[in-house]
């Protein structure tokens, strides 16, 4: 069952094409990866399928729904969370209430469990109380990853979630993602390959604005033309 | 809820009833001067109250709230002169005149942002302000007209009187303080305070950024209306000028000066900001000149306000 898909999905900014033509369908309950070379159209897709930015032409249907004209907050309440590539938390709110802004959203009372169990997910129980702005850089990052989990989402949008991180906090991140998989579609725009390789069960790698190739993460390592794309000798 | 930290709730509730409690006391104490200018402090402090919704809790900078308590002087005077209303009904109807303005102007001015939201609220408290003046016969315009002794009894209460006057203005602020407290520890507020910081996050965690602001519009303009209403009640008289631009900038002062995003600030700014007018006029007839010296000094050395300033420094749980 198709969860998420676009088609003919096309972004220009004054005349020049940043995505074109996309067709790109996600099912229910997949890791899938987004990758390309810097520059490839993959934040500007995303920002179109969760509604930041309006797409020149094409369609988005979300659990069988046409959104394409739907705004953002309305799609997030249909069950998609997005986190942000440059970190984007309350820097003067502390960290408990960073996710309780998150979890009170499509919630009615309570939310406190909800978010205490978040913020442990990802590590972070200790440090609620801090502001978010005094966290360290990976903390911030996995604080957002908090913000999108407490929403439950159908679908979780994660913009380079583990650019900053550590080697033990890339870890426990895989080992975060493992734990929703099946359950959460996740769809993961991804530079560390290691993570891409490990996470994914499917990746498409997005080049120029168009789908360049899509397949399991052994067929795209094997791909001539995506290596071409990376290496930039194509 | 997790963050309802009862030390914290009762250190708030200590200071915010405390400062009532002593603004209570205040009247039996206070020489009959100063006892008049606190009871007019007050009724200011509910119009600052009002602003600092907007202002320093959602973050939107307006310069038209005039128009706000200007709707709510005249709903309630124009109410009392010429359809012979008494107080109680002529105060709902300022009140009910500030929501339907706050919200028209919402629909209109939040379809802009920043510097453009700034200039189309003045834009529309200049447009109520000639409005005032244009319909001469029903507002005798500049010159205004006064709300006579016997057209201020509520309920048997005469508010000309110095005592009950203040007790009325005492209310006002009182009931305009506690739903502001209530407010910023709402999640409705705290996703207020979010949108301030960060409204690009809010939107993508869900929340409608449009029908948010507009409730605080509206929310802040009806505050701003009460006040405006109860001026002009209490204290007898309806005019022009408290339409005029002038009047939008004071309650950005009080705010800016008691410290924007505190419930206490907005009093602490309008009693300052009152009694260093006050004090200066008997020092000299250039008495704005000290003021705005003052205003200098504060802002190079306490840019968050006075309230701002003892969060930032002392009280770090203040709301």
């Amino acid at each position: 069952m198709t969860l998420l898909s676009t088609r003919g999905l096309t972004k220009s900014f004054e005349g020049l094409k940043a995505v074109t033509d996309v067709d790109f369908d996600l099912p229910h309950g997949e890791v899938r990866a987004l990758i390309g070379p810097n520059g490839a159209g993959k934040t500007t897709l995303v920002s179109m399928i969760c509604g930041r930015i309006a797409p020149s032409s094409g369609r988005i249907t979300f659990g069988g729904r046409d959104i394409t004209g739907l705004p953002a907050h309305k799609r997030i309440a249909l069950g998609m969370a997005y986190t942000f590539q440059i970190t984007s938390v309350f820097p003067r709110l502390d960290a408990r209430e960073n996710v309780a802004l998150a979890a009170r959203r499509g919630r009615k009372g309570d939310t406190g469990p909800a978010v205490e169990a978040a913020l442990a997910r990802v590590g972070l129980e200790g440090r609620a109380e801090q502001e978010a702005g005094d966290l360290s850089y990976g903390h911030q990052r996995l604080l957002e990853i908090a913000m999108g989990l407490v929403q439950e989402p159908r679908l979780l949008i994660l913009d380079e979630p583990t650019q900053g991180l550590s080697e033990a906090e890339i870890d426990g991140f895989k080992a975060l993602i493992r734990e929703l998989a099946g359950g959460t579609t996740i769809l993961l725009i991804e530079h560390n390959m290691r993570v891409v390789m490990e996470l994914a069960e499917q990746v498409t790698v997005l080049n120029f604005g168009e789908i360049l190739a899509e397949g399991t993460p052994a067929e795209i390592h094997a791909n001539a033309a995506v290596q071409a794309a990376y290496l930039g000798s194509g | 809820m997790s963050e309802g930290d009862m030390s914290t709730t009762r250190k708030i509730v200590i200071v915010h009833g405390g400062l009532l409690a002593l603004l209570f006391a205040a009247q039996f104490v206070l020489p009959a001067y100063h006892h008049g200018n606190l009871a007019r402090i007050m009724v200011l402090a509910t119009y600052a109250i009002g602003y600092n919704i907007l202002f320093g809790y959602t973050g939107l900078l307006s310069l038209g709230h005039a128009l706000f308590f200007a709707a709510g002087m005249y709903g309630m005077g124009l109410s009392i002169q010429h359809l012979g209303a008494s107080p109680a009904p002529a105060m709902l109807a300022g009140i009910v005149a500030g929501a339907a303005v706050s919200a028209a102007l919402g629909v209109l001015a939040l379809r802009t942002v920043g510097v453009a939201f700034m200039i189309v609220t003045l834009m529309f408290a200049q447009a109520g302000y000639l409005t005032a003046l244009y319909f001469v016969d029903w507002t005798r315009g500049d010159e205004g007209f006064v709300i006579q002794q016997a057209q201020r009894i509520l309920w048997g209460i005469d508010l000309s009187d110095e005592t009950n006057r203040y007790l009325a203005a005492y209310a006002l602020f009182a009931v305009s303080l506690l739903i502001s407290l209530w407010l910023v520890r709402h999640p409705f507020g705290k996703t207020l305070v979010a949108i301030r910081e960060n409204e690009e996050r809010v939107r993508m965690l869900g929340y409608d950024i449009w029908a948010h602001k507009l409730a605080a519009v509206v929310i802040s303009g009806t505050i701003s209306a009460a006040a405006g209403a109860a001026y002009g009640l209490l204290f007898g008289y309806v005019g022009a000028s408290f339409a005029a631009v002038p009047h939008s900038i004071l309650p950005l002062l009080y705010v800016l000066l008691g410290g924007a995003g505190t419930v206490l600030g907005p009093f602490v700014g309008t009693l300052f900001m009152f009694y260093l007018i006050d004090l200066s006029s008997d020092i000299t007839t250039a008495h704005m000149l000290i003021a705005g010296v003052a205003l200098v000094v504060l802002t190079l050395f306490a840019p968050q306000g006075l309230v701002g300033e003892l969060r930032r420094r002392v009280w770090k749980w203040l709301p």
